[in-house]
């Protein structure tokens, strides 16, 4: 029995090995998504082109300006003379941010205690938008400080646990396992059974008396062993390459992560059970599977922020649990005493599913 | 001789499609036994019910002894099956096809070796060419080498010869004979009528039924009117003009010749070959032959059609 099951996983993993472009995407991916991910894409910004519109010129605004372009992420590269210029500038990509400055700042300040600071911001980019005002109110607020002059008793100071530097690969190294995961086991497990179903070679399968749970485990075993791989790469090189620390044990990621691999594997299972055509499969796979995993985990967008029936609809998907359990043991050190009630929502979801596909396995052609 | 295999009133139906409609025969211990037909007669569905793939929809058949619904697992191991479609892993070599055959059915190349060695001898010099690659023959050597690794007790060899060059179909047919002679019973069908000959007993199917089931010479028996060979200098006008001859029954174009049966109960064939010549035919030669399985086929084909004809109006 076991030889049986040896040789049939050895099958699997010619397949897989054979396949030179489906190896390749296997392995590569993982790698070149967490490069492309850690370096390309970024949410902090390193250089802010600011443009001055200074309505009153005197040594206040002389200051702040400074000390905005001296903190080494404001560039000035427009000094404007009104409103209108200030338009133009965003227009043409010159400036991402215009402080405008009132009339007799400086006095106003001095006198009153408080004087108008306006920042204008390039909207049609929100994100950078966002990011852009929070830094300039950072460094204005320093700059009162610094003179004795905070505005009012009480400031509140804001300081990013986990993650002070708010690195965005910090928030993708979990989104990014997730996503890796569903796609090398729901998809990759799916296809390979209905092309089996497609090339006839699984209609020999059955009449060679494999029973459908020694199929299926000799399906998923090859797909468990290449998706721990991957997560061991992802893992390893968001630690060395990106500096992403795992604070909580690293075994307990590695188990959490075995557990999310079964849930997906179990979900493509049941995929190859309902068609029988490889198309449809990876459709089926990327449209179900992967999309929701990528919008509605809340690796991309907060589940907070969305619509109720999209945040019911989240619960649904293995990987946003997955994500609270990653992002809890990797940067928080959260331990199972946490993250028990998570887990337990994967192990529930694997057992429906792979009941359910064992199940509906047929041992007859439909 | 005890019935390996015996079907009663086999029937199923695919939406619309009655695939087989009440099949019943039975198959001897070491008997090849060929099923005939064109494409869509059934033949594959039938395959399919016998190796426990499909249920049927009414009616029973009976494998090695064994129900099909009932005790399908007990069959699974016992037969060998050979689908109408290559189904090996393309993208594995020979080598590892084979043996991943032999292990899922737990055993080895080396324990059955003797069984295939005369096909194998033949695959051995590209044991490391992937399946994919390999000629029509070849591939289905190889999925015979595949189906028969477990020595099986009954082969189902579903148009185990559909595509492939001549010689490896002779090649083919003597290594099925060769295995009835160690005792397997064989099931086989073919849409190639002169393969028919080499069974022992042949079934000839249409549209899900069995037109008749008999020896080569037995079927061939059944053809009971006098058949003509008509020969002609151009044979392309041959079967329009013969066709248009008001006594014809069956016109046929059989190789350079055209085969002929007439509607009266003693055919004149000095008045066909004068209709020929007075219709601009020239070259007429007229003999009388012997009805082939091909012959038989076609009369049959024709009679149950123009039964079910009468039997809609």
């Amino acid at each position: 029995m076991m030889q049986r099951f040896i040789g049939f996983v050895r099958k699997e993993f010619s397949h897989i090995v054979r396949d030179r472009r489906t190896a390749a995407i296997l392995f590569g991916m993982p790698v070149l998504q967490l490069l492309l991910f850690g370096f390309a894409i970024k949410n902090e910004i390193s250089e802010i082109r600011v443009g001055i519109l200074d309505h009153s010129h005197d040594l206040v605004t002389q200051e702040l300006t400074d000390k905005l372009l001296s903190s080494g992420t404001f560039v000035a590269t427009a000094t404007l003379s009104n409103e209108r210029e200030a338009g133009e500038a965003f227009a043409s990509g010159r400036v991402n941010e215009v402080v405008v400055f009132e009339p007799a700042f400086g006095d106003r300040l001095l006198r009153d205690g408080h004087a108008g600071l306006q920042l204008l911001t390039d909207g049609s980019d929100p994100n950078v938008s966002r990011i852009v005002a929070g830094y300039t109110t950072s460094v204005v607020r320093e700059y009162l400080r610094e003179k004795g002059l905070a505005a009012s008793g009480i400031e509140a100071v804001p300081l990013m646990m986990f993650n002070p530097g708010l690195k965005s690969v910090y928030l993708f190294v979990p989104g990014l396992m997730a996503m890796i995961l569903m796609l090398v086991s729901a998809l990759m497990t799916s296809i390979s059974i209905t092309r089996e179903k497609e090339s006839g070679t699984m209609e020999l399968l059955l009449v060679s008396s494999l029973r459908p749970v020694q199929i299926i485990i000799g399906k998923v075993v090859p797909y468990l062993v290449l998706a721990f791989v991957n997560v061991i790469t992802v893992v390893a090189l968001a630690f060395f390459v990106f500096g992403v620390p795992c604070r909580g044990s690293i075994l307990l990621l590695f188990l959490e992560s075995l557990l999310f691999i079964l849930t997906a594997l179990s979900l493509g299972l049941l995929i190859s059970t309902i068609t029988s055509s490889q198309q449809v499969a990876m459709m089926i796979s990327l449209a179900g599977l992967l999309l929701p995993t990528v919008l509605l985990s809340g690796f991309i967008f907060p589940i907070a922020s969305m619509p109720w029936p999209l945040q019911a609809i989240s619960n649904l998907i293995p990987a946003r649990w997955y994500l609270v359990i990653v992002r809890g043991v990797m940067l928080k050190g959260a331990g199972i005493a946490v993250l028990w009630k998570e887990t337990l929502i994967l192990v529930v979801m694997t057992a429906l599913y792979l009941t359910f596909s064992v199940r509906k396995f047929s041992e007859r052609l439909q | 001789m005890s019935a390996v295999l015996i079907t009663d009133g086999v029937s199923k139906r695919f939406g619309k499609v009655e695939a087989l409609d009440g099949v019943g025969f039975s198959v001897d211990l070491a008997e090849l036994f060929g099923v005939i037909g064109a494409d869509g007669a059934g033949k594959s569905t039938l395959f399919r019910i016998l190796a426990t793939l499909l249920l049927p929809d009414a009616g029973r058949a009976r494998v090695l002894g064994l129900d099909t619904v009932d005790s399908y697992r007990m069959i699974r191991t016992r037969i060998g099956y050979m689908p109408g479609r290559f189904s090996l892993y393309q993208d594995l070599t020979v080598e590892e096809n084979l043996a991943f055959f032999a292990t899922v059915y737990g055993t080895t190349i080396k324990e059955n070796y003797e069984l295939i060695r005369d096909m194998y001898v033949q695959l051995e010099p590209f044991r490391t060419r992937r399946a994919g690659q390999l000629s029509g023959g070849m591939k289905q050597k190889l999925a015979l080498c595949c189906a028969l690794v477990h020595r099986p007790e009954l082969l189902l060899l579903d148009e185990p010869t559909t595509g492939v060059d001549a010689v490896s179909r002779l090649e083919f047919w003597q290594m099925l004979d060769r295995l009835r002679r160690l005792g397997i019973t064989i099931l086989v069908s073919t849409p190639y009528m002169d393969e028919a000959s080499r069974c022992d007993r042949v079934a000839f199917m249409q549209e899900g039924r069995i037109l008749a089931i008999d020896t080569p010479s037995g079927i061939t028996g059944l053809f009971s009117k006098p058949l003509f060979a008509v020969r002609a200098a151009e044979k392309h006008h041959l079967v329009p003009v013969l066709r248009s001859y008001p006594h014809a029954a069956s016109v046929y174009a059989f190789g350079s010749t055209v085969h002929y049966t007439d509607s009266r109960p003693s055919p004149d064939m000095g008045d066909v070959a004068a209709w020929l010549e007075s219709n601009g035919i020239g070259g007429v030669g007229i003999e009388r032959i012997k009805p082939g399985i091909e012959d038989t086929f076609m009369a049959l084909m024709e009679s149950m059609t123009s039964r079910r004809e009468a039997a809609d109006a």
